[in-house]
């Protein structure tokens, strides 16, 4: 049945740019489905292993600096490019989570540790102009250059995300039913009880970050090609962190659909609120703020949590 | 031939409180034995120190025959020694049949096979009917067998009980009581904690009694029932 639901799903999402010429459409999908990619990134080490980062714009910036600077500095394109920037932000994600989780960082330390390290980034790009300091990084164009990461026409860029956020969606899926999977949510439950049974907390705990920093880096190089720009606020500033972590517990953090359902609601929220929030400015801030805080009061489990609760 | 969990000079304070005061005991493979002791008699450090979660201030302890002091809790139970807590400490997300999965990880790294081994503890811990229920929706009581059922699943050789039946009514204590039994058949070798005497008298060849942190006596339950040092600190005047 549910396989039924999300092959439907994906036959649609396969077909919209077939059917449908809007350009506004493709773009607003793409988007929903970049958010939920990155939510699936913060899922592994916030939802499943119950390490709640609130400075995963760190990686998502390392992501989009490295490939557009590989590509700028020394004409890599970025589809290399982007792994160079996941297996950065593997590395400053190791050294994070060593110093975290070695001295035993939890809950709201933990959380501020991430934020003050993707604040730290933010600050020194902000300083270097070798990489833009605060102007940023403008990607230049070279037309329609596949092989660049680059496209004539945005369904292109719709159809790679599609295909990362299947990937993701399929490797965490399959990460729940793995001893790995299982191993993390032993230590978000009860850190002591899950040592008494053999795991390695700090091991879990460090394995979930590395895989969790690759894929957000990953969603920084899709980015900064979409929009041929970043800066060292979109990259690693706090608005980006909440951005990064709001659909997940909206959605359901922890769970395999979670992030999707998070970012769909909050794309159609986006939609109808447009109006309203282009014309004052910071506003979808504060709404942003107020779901945060109704999700985490009301919704532990977030949406799905309701759904799953009602059935 | 050296006994399988030795314990030697144990000491730990907290702050003004001595917990433990050069605690020396011998546990034998395949041997039952119980540790008793007034409330804050030092049971639970014990425990701790054993299992890793403490660091002792002098001592040694030595299981298997090797010394297991400063190594980590999840390395002490990959040599196989498990324990249970007090407080029962289940993942409360997990169904009852998963938080026994996690145990059985230890020995059977495929999730599939894993979960077959959980749901055989589980019918031997006479947990099998709930394997499905959420681990938060069980009673008191059952979160400790289902404690001692993750610790079991782990295929422990030294199984650390610490009070796995305060607060069962009668039937419950009787049924429990045959399900340690049953682990005891198959050669595991258990150190337990317990307050409710009739459990101890049934199960413990050799029951070793803690006071003020110091070990008073050790020996058969009947010998240590009639000690007057046990007798003063601990079972009072009613021990008949």
């Amino acid at each position: 049945m549910r396989g039924a639901g999300a092959a439907l799903l994906l036959l649609i999402a396969v077909g919209i740019p077939l059917a449908v010429r809007s350009e506004w459409l493709i773009g607003t999908l793409t988007l929903i489905y970049f958010f939920a990619f990155l939510g699936q990134g913060w899922n592994i080490l916030g939802g499943y292993a119950g390490q709640f980062s609130f400075g995963h714009a760190l990686f998502f910036g390392i992501g989009a600096y490295t490939s557009a600077l590989a590509f700028i500095k020394a004409g890599w394109s970025p589809w290399l490019g982007m792994w160079l920037g996941a297996a950065l932000a593997v590395a400053v994600g190791l050294i994070t989570g060593h110093l975290s989780f070695r001295y035993g960082l939890r809950g709201a330390y933990f959380a501020l540790v991430m934020l003050a390290f993707a604040e730290i980034f933010r600050v020194a790009a902000t300083n270097w102009a070798w990489v833009g300091a605060s102007f940023g990084l403008l990607v230049p164009l070279r037309g329609h250059a596949p092989a660049l990461f680059q496209f004539g026409d945005k369904r292109w860029f719709y159809y790679v995300m599609l295909a990362l956020l299947l990937a993701a969606t399929a490797g965490v899926a399959a990460l729940a039913r793995s001893r790995l999977g299982y191993e993390m949510v032993a230590v978000r439950e009860n850190e002591a009880a899950a040592a008494a049974l053999g795991i390695n907390p700090y091991r879990v705990k460090l394995t979930a970050m590395a895989l969790s920093a690759g894929l957000t880096a990953i969603g920084g190089t899709f980015y900064v090609q979409y929009f041929s720009y970043v800066d060292p606020g979109i990259g690693f500033g706090p608005t980006n962190s909440v951005e990064i972590l709001l659909r997940p517990i909206l959605g359901g953090a922890g769970t395999v659909w979670g992030p999707l359902l998070g970012s769909a609601l909050l794309g159609l929220l986006g939609e109808a609120t447009r109006g309203l929030v282009t014309a004052h400015a910071g506003l979808h801030l504060m709404l942003y703020g107020a779901l945060l805080m109704v999700a985490v009061v009301f919704l532990p489990h977030g949406v799905i949590g309701l759904l799953r609760r009602r059935s | 031939m050296s006994a399988l969990l030795e314990v030697r000079d144990l000491s730990k304070r907290f702050g003004g409180l001595q917990a433990l005061s050069g605690v020396t005991l011998d546990v034998g493979e395949g041997e039952v034995v119980g540790l008793i002791g007034p409330n804050g008699a030092g049971k639970t450090t014990l425990f701790a120190v054993v299992s890793g979660f403490l660091r002792p201030d002098r001592g040694r302890v030595t299981f298997a025959g090797r010394d297991v002091l400063g190594l980590p809790p999840h390395a002490i139970s990959r040599l196989g020694l498990a324990r249970t807590f007090q407080l029962a400490q289940p993942f409360p997300e997990l169904t009852v049949a998963e938080n026994v999965m996690i145990g059985a990880f230890a020995r059977e790294p495929a999730p599939r096979r894993a979960r077959r081994r959980a749901l055989e503890v589980l019918a031997l811990t006479g947990l099998g009917a709930l394997a499905e229920r959420p681990a938060r929706a069980l009673s008191v009581g059952l979160r400790k067998r289902l404690e001692l059922a993750r610790a079991l699943a782990t295929g422990p050789r030294l199984l650390l009980l610490d009070e796995v039946m305060a607060g069962l009514d009668p039937a419950e204590v009787e049924e429990t009581v045959e399900v340690i039994r049953g682990v005891a058949a198959t050669g595991v070798t258990l150190l337990l904690i317990e307050h409710v005497m009739a459990a101890v008298m049934q199960l413990c060849g050799r029951v070793a009694v803690l006071h003020h942190g110091e070990l008073i006596a050790a020996g058969s339950p009947a010998a240590v029932a009639a000690d007057p040092r046990v007798v003063d600190a601990y079972l009072g005047e009613e021990m008949g």
